[in-house]
């Protein structure tokens, strides 16, 4: 039920992350949702898109590092206590969150937030008995 | 296979005794023909026939690069001007450019010993050379390309640059030897693996590169990525270019070609000869040249010297692999170490390239050294914690090696600057005034 990100390594030099976002929307690739982690050095530029293969592709084409990380992607009721009542599910089942970050889709009126967690199964577990509602890669699709 | 025996495998004692009389000759002639030659010793109230055993040499005044400089262009010249055949000169990157100029005769042996360097990688008269050195006034080029003419053996004269052609024609053409700097051999390496060509589909066996200075790990990389043997070649533009030292299928130092130079090992700061297996700069005296004889050049490179016989036949001394020079040892925080240093450090952490670049400024007075390093693919992590342990672990390992703290910053594959010919390893932007 987990989903695969591309994570890329940037460096803090000017027009990286644009040489990065432009190989993939060359190729016609649509990028779903985006976010970057940045020290003062070099940042993490990590992507939902619509295909990871070219994605990778192209990106390592252009000297680019790229990962696939695992990342679960929840639909989020957009209100005040949409996202607070999804990371409490974590933290009662003592998972620790590593990174988070969210986008929403005018196909939905839920907020599409994107986790990565230590322990999946875990996570899934709990989040399941809670009814929360996890996507596929179908379900982006169709987003 | 060794390829003058003769030369190669004399015992010592008549080792010595050929070279004490090729002294005498040589410094003699230097003395009568070259004016600064006549001044220097005549300044230095050194007679010629002061030189009467090998310890004498050491009476002798040094000839520095500035010497050389000034002499430009052919103030050096032992001959006429028309007996010199050909001429090469370093960059001038430093300075005024140093000339050095070769008789019909000083190609000969240049050629000789190009050829037994050739051979003690393993080549023959059958081999098929990749000359990537750059050729023109830089001795690379020309160096191989006379050793391998001497040799018999197939010369693919390449220079450097063109990668794309420099694989196509590795392929192709099958080679089985490649020569070029050690920086540009990885490059190959580099794109060969882009391409999708592993070492077992090319026909590469050896390779021999000089012109920089290069580590252990290094060799090992170059060795594993092109399916070679790697072997380190000594030459300088002042004395000679490739060939005046080369490493056999040993790879425990370079066999010094003592019957055309006499090596030796001072203290930089005292300038006393050192012994066997001490650490210092290497002087060299050229024996045999006539159009510009050298005497007791200061390289600046940092060495010892070995004159056990070597496993494979040959007596010919030996010089470890240059550490350092005299004036590449950086300062910093007031202590001294060799870029290599931190080059060696890097690599002993698995999935790091030796592409990385020192820079050191001064801010408010005080030195600080950052490093820039290439990332890798087996090295990212999807988390900043992650990366910030890299840099941690990079910078705990070069603190380790140099003694004092530095800063580490990852920068993506391939982003630092690769030179056909040297790398530029260190960018020193402290301003003293």
């Amino acid at each position: 039920m987990t989903v695969k990100q591309i994570s890329v390594f940037i460096e803090n030099k000017e027009g990286r992350i644009k040489k990065a976002v432009n190989a993939i929307s060359k190729e016609g690739i649509n990028i779903r949702a985006l976010s970057l982690a940045d020290n003062t050095k070099y940042g993490i530029l990590r992507l939902i898109v619509s295909d990871n293969e070219k994605t990778k592709e192209v990106l390592k084409a252009e000297n680019f590092i790229v990962k696939e990380t695992e990342v679960l992607v929840v639909g989020v009721k957009d209100e005040p206590d949409g996202l607070n009542s999804t990371l409490e599910i974590f933290e009662n089942a003592n998972i620790n969150v590593e990174y988070i970050y969210a986008f929403v889709s005018s196909k939905t009126d839920e907020a599409i937030v994107v986790i990565k967690i230590e322990d999946y199964e875990e996570g899934i577990k709990a989040l399941s008995k809670e009814n929360a509602n996890i996507l596929t890669e179908e379900d982006i699709n169709q987003l | 296979m060794i390829w003058n025996k003769n030369a190669e495998c004399m015992s010592r004692e008549e080792k010595e005794e050929l070279q004490l009389a090729l002294l005498k000759e040589v410094v003699k002639k230097a003395y009568e023909k070259v004016p600064f030659y006549t001044e220097k010793f005549d300044k230095a109230g050194f007679k010629v026939e002061d030189l009467q055993t090998l310890e004498d040499v050491s009476k002798i005044p040094f000839t520095t690069k500035d010497d050389l400089r000034k002499a430009y262009p052919f103030g050096l010249f032992a001959v006429p001007d028309e007996e010199i055949i050909e001429i090469h000169s370093t960059s001038g990157t430093t300075g005024t450019p140093v000339v050095s100029g070769y008789t019909k005769k000083d190609l000969d042996i240049w050629g000789e010993c190009a050829a037994r360097a050739i051979v003690m990688a393993g080549g023959s008269s059958k081999s098929k050379i990749q000359n990537s050195y750059g050729y023109g006034l830089f001795t690379g080029g020309f160096g191989i390309d006379h050793g391998a003419k001497t040799l018999g053996a197939t010369v693919i004269p390449m220079s450097s640059g063109n990668t794309e052609r420099q694989l196509k024609m590795m392929e192709d053409f099958q080679s089985d030897i490649l020569t070029c700097t050690p920086s540009y051999a990885l490059y190959l390496a580099e794109s060969l693996e882009k391409k999708g060509v592993k070492p077992e589909e090319i026909s590469l066996k050896a390779g021999i590169f000089g012109a920089e200075m290069w580590t252990e790990a290094m060799r090992s990389e170059l060795e594993e990525k092109l399916g070679i043997t790697a072997h380190n070649i000594y030459g300088l533009t002042e004395i000679m270019g490739p060939g005046v030292a080369a490493e056999c299928i040993e790879r425990n130092g370079q066999h010094i070609q003592d019957d055309h130079f006499y090596p030796e090992i001072i203290d930089p700061k005292t300038e006393e000869v050192l012994g066997e297996g001490v650490k210092g700069e290497l002087v060299l005296t050229t024996l045999t040249k006539e159009g510009m004889p050298i005497i007791r050049f200061r390289t600046k490179d940092v060495t010892a010297l070995r004159k056990d016989k070597c496993p494979c036949g040959r007596t010919t001394a030996r010089i470890d692999r240059v550490t350092g020079r005299t004036d590449d040892m950086l300062k910093v925080k007031g202590v001294m170490f060799f870029p290599s240093q931190i080059e060696t450090a890097l690599l002993s952490i698995n999935g790091l390239t030796a592409n990385y670049q020192i820079h050191i400024t001064r801010p408010k007075h005080l030195d600080v050294i950052e490093i820039k390093v290439e990332t890798s693919p087996e090295l990212f992590t999807d988390e900043m914690r992650g990366l910030d342990a890299l840099e941690a672990k990079i910078a705990h390992k070069i603190q380790n090696t140099i003694g004092i703290r530095v800063n580490i910053s990852l920068v993506e594959p391939e982003s630092l600057p690769r030179s056909e010919g040297k790398a530029i390893r260190v960018i020193d932007e402290r301003n003293f005034d």
